[in-house]
């Protein structure tokens, strides 16, 4: 295994935290616009 | 390198510089994917259409035989858990997700088989029993990752992992309900189609998680990081290997605290759009109950992430006394909130309710933690997933029958939940009297440094590099 640094970019944490947020996002809309309706 | 050594742990320490950062969505990839277990009701109906399509035909499956499929599954993902915990602790979290991902999709492809054939004993070998393996795997390989890679905030690291297996049914739910609307034709209702596509989303994207995960080089600390001179009583600096710990009473006492919880919480989840229908009765429509049903999904996912983090500051003893405390005065004044016809006071009693139901789940890898050590905290963890298999037991039957005993006995619909609200906070009380004897674990179960049972990978590379960026 290679001992040399190899830094995280800002670029691949972007990538990976928008790879699981925008799905989870997605979906937290959905059920936050069906759960409206308990207010209507 | 081939791939099975890729999966191999030796391969997954984390390079100098790498961000810790990176692993939550790595570990999120996997419960987001297996969270969907919890809408899996939305294909019950469609799958009593299978032959008669616009409604039920002679030979086309029953609510209650479906209803099986997930009860295997949860049942399963609690022995799966505690059978294969020691693996997935000692192969590393790469060969665990890589594990879990096979499991979880092939589960989804044999039930695409099994309903394109219409025989339902696929679905429950398919989704129940594959599908159930790749649950309790997936469910418990980030954990001890997360922990060792937050020394300075464990709670809410495996906190955001948790969180995820309750954001995974949001995304899945109008996902799936989406894929059969497209592949529904005259002559099929889409169910198989969608189950196939699904299978090879959720592949893709644990996989994914797969190549992301890291483990921290030993040695290896936050940037900053000093870890306290002096310990806690209740947070332990050695390590507990996995069958002594579950010999230990904490083990167990925590056991009950997370079944209790767990079983006060999962009864009302399942009821609660009936619960508000008869408890005011003409003044919450069956809409607005399915919104209150979402509402406390979001709380649900959102109690995991809270209640988890703020054990990092309170401790996680007095976390789950605060669940107890707070729960058994919640659940006492849902009957009142019921008798003035408060619709808004019940249903703020139960969205803190089930937001305290999240965050028992998603506190308690921390607590193990603290009790047992880092080296097997996984592994522990998967014998305590056992404590939901059998809550997922208790909780329904004591709503469903004690309501079914109050109204045959001419008890209104509208108060036929009272004692049900008394005997979960009487469940809570056990819960609290158990939490209160949980003490520090005895140093005889402490692992020696020269232990044969198992190779220890945190000092078998031990010459590898310690600095990484937080």
């Amino acid at each position: 295994m290679s001992t040399q640094d190899h830094p995280t970019t800002t670029l691949q944490l972007i990538l990976a935290w928008g790879f699981v947020g925008i799905p989870l996002i997605f979906g937290v809309m959905q059920t936050l616009i069906n759960s409206m309706r308990l207010f209507q | 390198m081939s791939l099975l050594s890729f999966l191999d742990r030796e391969h997954t320490v984390a390079r100098p510089g790498f961000s810790r950062w990176m692993v939550p969505p790595a570990a999120l990839c996997v419960h987001l994917c297996i969270g969907q277990a919890y809408a899996f009701s939305v294909f019950n109906l469609p799958m009593t259409r299978l032959l008669g399509l616009t409604q039920s035909a002679p030979g086309d499956w029953k609510l209650t035989d479906l209803g099986w499929i997930f009860s295997i599954a949860i049942f399963v993902l609690g022995f799966s858990a505690a059978i294969f915990g020691r693996w997935v602790e000692e192969g590393g979290p790469r060969k665990a997700m890589f594990t879990a991902a096979c499991c979880w999709a092939g589960g989804f492809f044999v039930s695409a088989f099994g309903v394109s054939i219409h025989q339902l004993w696929l679905v429950y070998l398919g989704y129940g029993l594959l599908g159930g393996i790749g649950l309790g795997i997936g469910y418990i390989s980030p954990v001890s990752t997360l922990i060792k890679w937050f020394p300075d905030r464990p709670g809410m690291a495996t906190g955001m992992a948790i969180m995820g297996f309750g954001g995974g049914a949001f995304i899945a739910s109008p996902l799936s309900v989406w894929l059969m609307s497209v592949f529904r034709t005259s002559h099929h209702i889409g169910v198989a189609p969608t189950f196939a596509v699904l299978g090879a989303v959720y592949f893709v994207f644990m996989i994914v998680g797969s190549i992301i995960v890291r483990v921290p080089a030993p040695g290896w600390k936050p940037e900053g990081y000093v870890e306290p001179e002096q310990t806690k009583k209740l947070i332990t600096r050695n390590d507990v290997f996995v069958y002594d710990a579950i010999k230990t009473p904490q083990f167990w006492l925590i056991w009950w605290v997370l079944c209790l919880n767990v079983t006060a919480g999962i009864g009302v989840l399942g009821q609660a759009s009936a619960m508000s229908q008869e408890m005011f009765p003409g003044r919450v429509t069956p809409v607005a109950a399915a919104g209150f049903v979402g509402l406390m999904s979001l709380f649900n996912m959102g109690g995991r992430f809270g209640w988890a983090s703020i054990s990092d500051y309170i401790g996680r003893r007095n976390t789950y006394f605060v669940f107890m405390l707070l729960g058994i005065a919640l659940y006492c004044t849902v009957p009142y909130m019921g008798r003035i016809g408060s619709v808004s006071g019940f249903v703020i009693c139960f969205l803190i309710i089930i937001s305290m139901y999240g965050g028992g789940f998603s506190t308690v890898p921390a607590y193990l933690k603290d009790m047992f050590g880092t080296r097997y905290v996984g592994a522990i963890h998967g014998w305590l997933i056992t404590a939901w298999s059998m809550a997922g037991i208790f909780g329904p039957v004591l709503i469903n029958y004690i309501r079914e005993y109050n109204v045959t006995h001419g008890v209104p619909k509208a108060h036929a939940y009272n004692v049900t609200m008394y005997i979960m906070a009487g469940l809570l009380v056990i819960g609290f009297i158990c939490n209160f004897f949980v003490k520090a674990v005895d140093a005889r179960y402490h692992m020696k440094a020269d232990d044969p049972r198992g190779s220890n990978p945190q000092t078998a590379n031990a010459t590898a590099p310690a600095a990484a960026r937080a």
